[in-house]
């Protein structure tokens, strides 16, 4: 019972942070119609940034908000020297030259940080278990990730919901024509919401950083599952990316925490242990696709575009 | 038909003629390097043509190609490794799993549009990718290391550089002509007629996604056949092969080529891998070269590489 | 009177709140042209794209040709004779006028799963297509690709594709929209053709060409018909004028 409660939560969190990633995604998709695969390359350089410039002040806290500045920045460069000139354009195009960001970024990072992945350790305030509920004790970090994502989802739900700039955000989502006839400076618009993309997926990365290694590469799993989320629950929907990614990762963790036992119990041992891995890690690929077959168009198809 | 000579024809009239022609360099220089470069060139750039037929013709944008070369990679490779070396089995299941896989996966898909279409295909290749990676008895993560290459009885030697190489070279052109008589034919042109519009296909009475379907798995298999080559070529096959980076990379050929051009794809799969290969003799970074690579290209030369020429030709 | 060639009976599409084809019963008799008007909004297309099969009626029936048809997909319909003509021009783009008739032509010649031989240098495929070319006046432009003809052209061509198919029944909406006066009255003119060899049915905002062309009128407002006769008895009826002509009243004066 306390491990279901443990791996529920280990879920959430884990949710809640494919919610940073896929929020920024989904939002850059919606309005801008633009496929950015180089989202994960933003998450990577996060966590970069963050092991960086822990490592340098001395400050997890410092540190963190400095690396949540700098992918701010870096995502607004990018968006202004290079991906702006693909709005409109095909897909294609975009999937092209977004993947030719992740070649760059890869090595880039590996000119700079070198081949060999980094750890970003935590303070010693962070690692202390707090005791939830009597007899369960779950550690502090991921406390803290869960609140902070909660409190980003909920400030990014009353900036969209309630603000004048929200009201653009989702107006653009559900037509972008409307904006352009608006008479919004949407160039400025568009650099804004890729550049807030940017820092969630370094929010994201920095505070993914301490649980695994800081390494290359880590953004390219966590993207495609990102892309899984933003489909589920419906192109543009800010909404429908926190249920869909909440969805995900709770099922992600349970499938990976509870499904070998679960088989070991249908099947002989050996081919459970066979099964088992490949079976949670595809889980949420199968939903994904069971979902698409039954509905073409997502779980909350997005407004007609 | 003859041919009009224009650059694009020109380009590929040459690249056919320096492709035959390259063994031959190979042996006068002792080059044997290029020789082993240009036999992986020539596998990805059918994998890369295969996709072409779906992408560029059929309008079906599918992330997930590259699960047919592990397919038909694995094919091989857990034939060898259960005793059966004969390429003669080991090749026509190949293909038949890889279009049965396709036809699978394809009568799913298209019931999907779009950005739709390209998530299902991911999903449905990384599914491979981590059933690949669960086959513990064949290497799992690590992959599965292929002893002995296909055996054709004598006819022809797999292991031998030349031989192989000039086989590869037989299964692109064999490809490429199978693809241009397939784009030409009736099926080929109700398959583009769909891309163009799908709801005027369906008004003059075409079931469009039957037509779909067929050119979905037509392009499995080739890519499948692409998937047999590369396991002999390696040695080796992976789950690594299947990972969405790969299919990134396929598309990545075909755009850069040009697609909907029949000799795009290969144009696509020799720069990028010449350009990737080159650039990794002198910087151990070449994504740092290669990727703003790309991204100039998408900016500055729309259609590809072939699209670039067919301008040249207007001035 | 002949059997109806297409026979529509309680016919019912809703779009949320909206009902866009109201409990709707018409006819089509074999080689009438028959006329469909209404105000804006009348559900015309809604009602041509429920006859085609690119829209499925919520309930009633469609009959053509002796046949329930109400449940086939479009592609099924066109084999049966069906063909239509799209308001808003609807082509294989990239395509040269040519091939969009051939392939046309193409559907009806059996199934398309022959994968080798090059299907432009098919001697009847062609000719066929030339010859529905030559129909609509298009013969000298059969090789420009479509997105270089101009509007008017693209509407015959229109006309030419849904010819090829050999339709026993003609639904074209709206084949004046978007032409000039010397493109309407060509238009005009080859529809007085066509309609010595086949059923149409015409959706119209031009009163004009409607008048002069069709022998009956049904009139739609609302989803409903509200009077179904012909043109000089629509002329006089009260209902549409209230309903409709009313606003229109300047055109049909001299139609």
């Amino acid at each position: 019972m306390y491990l279901v409660v443990e791996q529920l939560l280990n879920g959430l969190q884990f949710g809640l942070l494919l919610f940073l990633l896929a929020a920024g995604l989904t939002l850059v998709f919606g309005i801008m119609d633009f496929v950015n695969l180089a989202h994960g390359s933003l998450y990577m350089m996060g966590a970069y940034f963050a092991a960086t410039f822990v490592a340098w002040t001395g400050s997890f806290v410092l540190g963190a908000l400095m690396a949540l500045g700098a992918t701010l920045l870096l995502g607004i460069v990018l968006e202004y020297v290079a991906l702006r000139h693909l709005y409109g354009r095909d897909h294609l195009d975009q999937v092209l030259a977004t993947f030719g960001l992740i070649l760059f970024f890869n090595d880039a990072v590996r000119l700079i940080w070198g081949p060999a992945g980094l750890a970003l350790p935590l303070p010693a305030w962070l690692t202390v278990p707090v005791q939830i509920i009597p007899g369960v004790y779950y550690p502090a970090y991921r406390l803290m990730i869960i609140a902070v994502a909660l409190a980003v989802a909920a400030m990014l739900y009353l900036v969209v919901m309630r603000t004048r700039v929200g009201m653009l955000i989702r107006a653009g989502a559900s037509n972008r024509e409307m904006i352009g006839a608006l008479g919004i400076n949407i160039k400025l618009l568009f650099t804004l919401v890729f550049g807030l993309g940017a820092a969630l997926a370094g929010l994201a990365g920095l505070m993914q950083a301490p649980i695994l290694t800081v390494q290359i590469g880590m953004g390219e799993n966590i993207l495609i599952l990102a892309f899984v989320i933003i489909v589920i629950g419906g192109i543009g929907s800010i909404r429908g990316a926190f249920m869909a990614a909440i969805f995900v990762g709770i099922i992600d963790t349970m499938g990976r925490a509870f499904l070998p036992d679960l088989l070991r119990k249908v099947l002989s041992g050996a081919a459970a242990s066979t099964a088992a891995p490949a079976l949670s890690s595809m889980l949420i690929y199968l939903l994904m696709a069971i979902i698409l077959v039954l509905r073409p168009e997502g779980l909350f198809p997005a407004a007609k575009r | 038909m003859m041919p009009k000579l224009n650059a694009s024809n020109a380009v590929a009239a040459l690249m056919c003629a320096a492709l035959i022609l390259l063994p031959v360099y190979s042996a006068a220089t002792g080059n044997i390097f290029i020789l082993t470069l240009f036999t992986r060139i020539t596998i990805y750039a059918l994998a890369a043509a295969s996709l072409n037929l779906i992408m560029g013709y059929g309008g079906m944008m599918s992330f997930g190609h590259a699960a047919y070369l592990g397919i038909g990679g694995y094919a091989v490779g857990i034939l060898a490794a259960e005793g059966i070396g004969s390429g003669f089995i080991q090749w026509p299941v190949a293909l038949a799993v890889s279009a049965l896989f396709a036809l699978l996966i394809g009568s799913l898909s298209l019931r999907t549009r779009g950005v739709y279409f390209i998530m299902i295909t991911l999903a449905f290749a990384q599914m491979a990718y981590y059933v690949a990676s669960a086959l513990s008895r064949y290497g799992g993560d690590d992959g599965l290391t292929v002893y002995k290459r296909s055996d054709f009885a004598g006819l022809i030697n797999l292991s031998d550089r030349t031989q192989f190489y000039y086989l590869c070279l037989a299964c692109l052109f064999g490809g490429l002509y199978l693809i241009w008589r397939i784009v030409n034919s009736r099926f080929g042109l109700v398959v583009q007629g769909v891309r163009s519009n799908e709801q005027r296909m369906q008004a003059i009475g075409f079931h469009a996604n039957r037509y779909r379907l067929v050119c979905f798995v037509i392009a499995g298999t080739i890519c499948g056949l692409a998937g047999a080559l590369l396991a002999n070529n390696t040695d080796f096959v992976s789950p690594a092969v299947m990972y969405w980076t790969r299919s990134g990379d396929l598309m990545v050929m075909v755009i850069l080529g040009g697609m909907g051009s029949l000799f795009g794809p290969v144009v696509g799969a020799i720069v990028y891998l010449l350009l990737e290969e080159l650039l990794s003799q002198f910087t151990e970074y070449s994504g740092l070269i290669l990727g703003p690579v790309l991204l100039l290209i998408v900016l500055f030369a729309r259609g590809g590489i072939m699209g670039l020429l067919g301008r040249m030709r207007r001035g | 009177m002949a059997e109806a060639l297409l026979r529509v009976d309680n016919l019912v599409r809703r779009y949320g709140g909206i009902t866009a084809t109201d409990n709707l019963s018409m006819e089509v008799v074999a080689g009438e042209l028959h006329a469909i008007i209404g105000p804006n909004g009348a559900g015309k297309t809604t009602l041509i794209s429920q006859l085609t099969g690119q829209v499925m009626p919520n309930s009633g029936t469609i009959r053509f040709a002796g046949r329930d048809v109400t449940g086939l997909p479009s592609y099924k319909r066109s084999r049966l004779g069906l063909a239509r003509s799209f308001q808003i021009t609807s082509l294989l783009k990239d395509f040269s006028a040519i091939d969009n008739v051939a392939l046309a032509a193409q559907a009806h010649d059996g199934h398309s799963f022959r994968f080798w031989g090059n299907a432009r240098k098919e001697r009847q495929l062609r000719a066929t297509a030339r010859a529905a070319l030559e129909r609509v006046g298009l013969g000298k432009r059969a090789d420009i690709v479509v997105s270089q003809l101009s509007h008017g052209e693209q509407r015959e061509l229109e006309l030419a594709v849904a010819l090829a198919t050999k339709p026993q029944l003609l639904l074209l909406d709206e084949p004046m929209a978007g032409l000039g006066v010397t493109e309407s009255a060509r238009m005009v003119a080859l529809l007085k053709e066509l309609r010595k060899e086949v059923t149409i049915v015409l959706v119209e905002h031009d009163m004009e060409a409607v008048f002069a062309l069709a022998d009956r009128i049904t009139v739609l407002v609302y989803g409903r018909v509200i009077a179904c006769d012909v043109p000089d008895a629509i002329r006089k009826d009260e209902e549409v004028k209230r309903a409709y002509l009313g606003e229109q009243h300047a055109v049909t004066r001299h139609g």
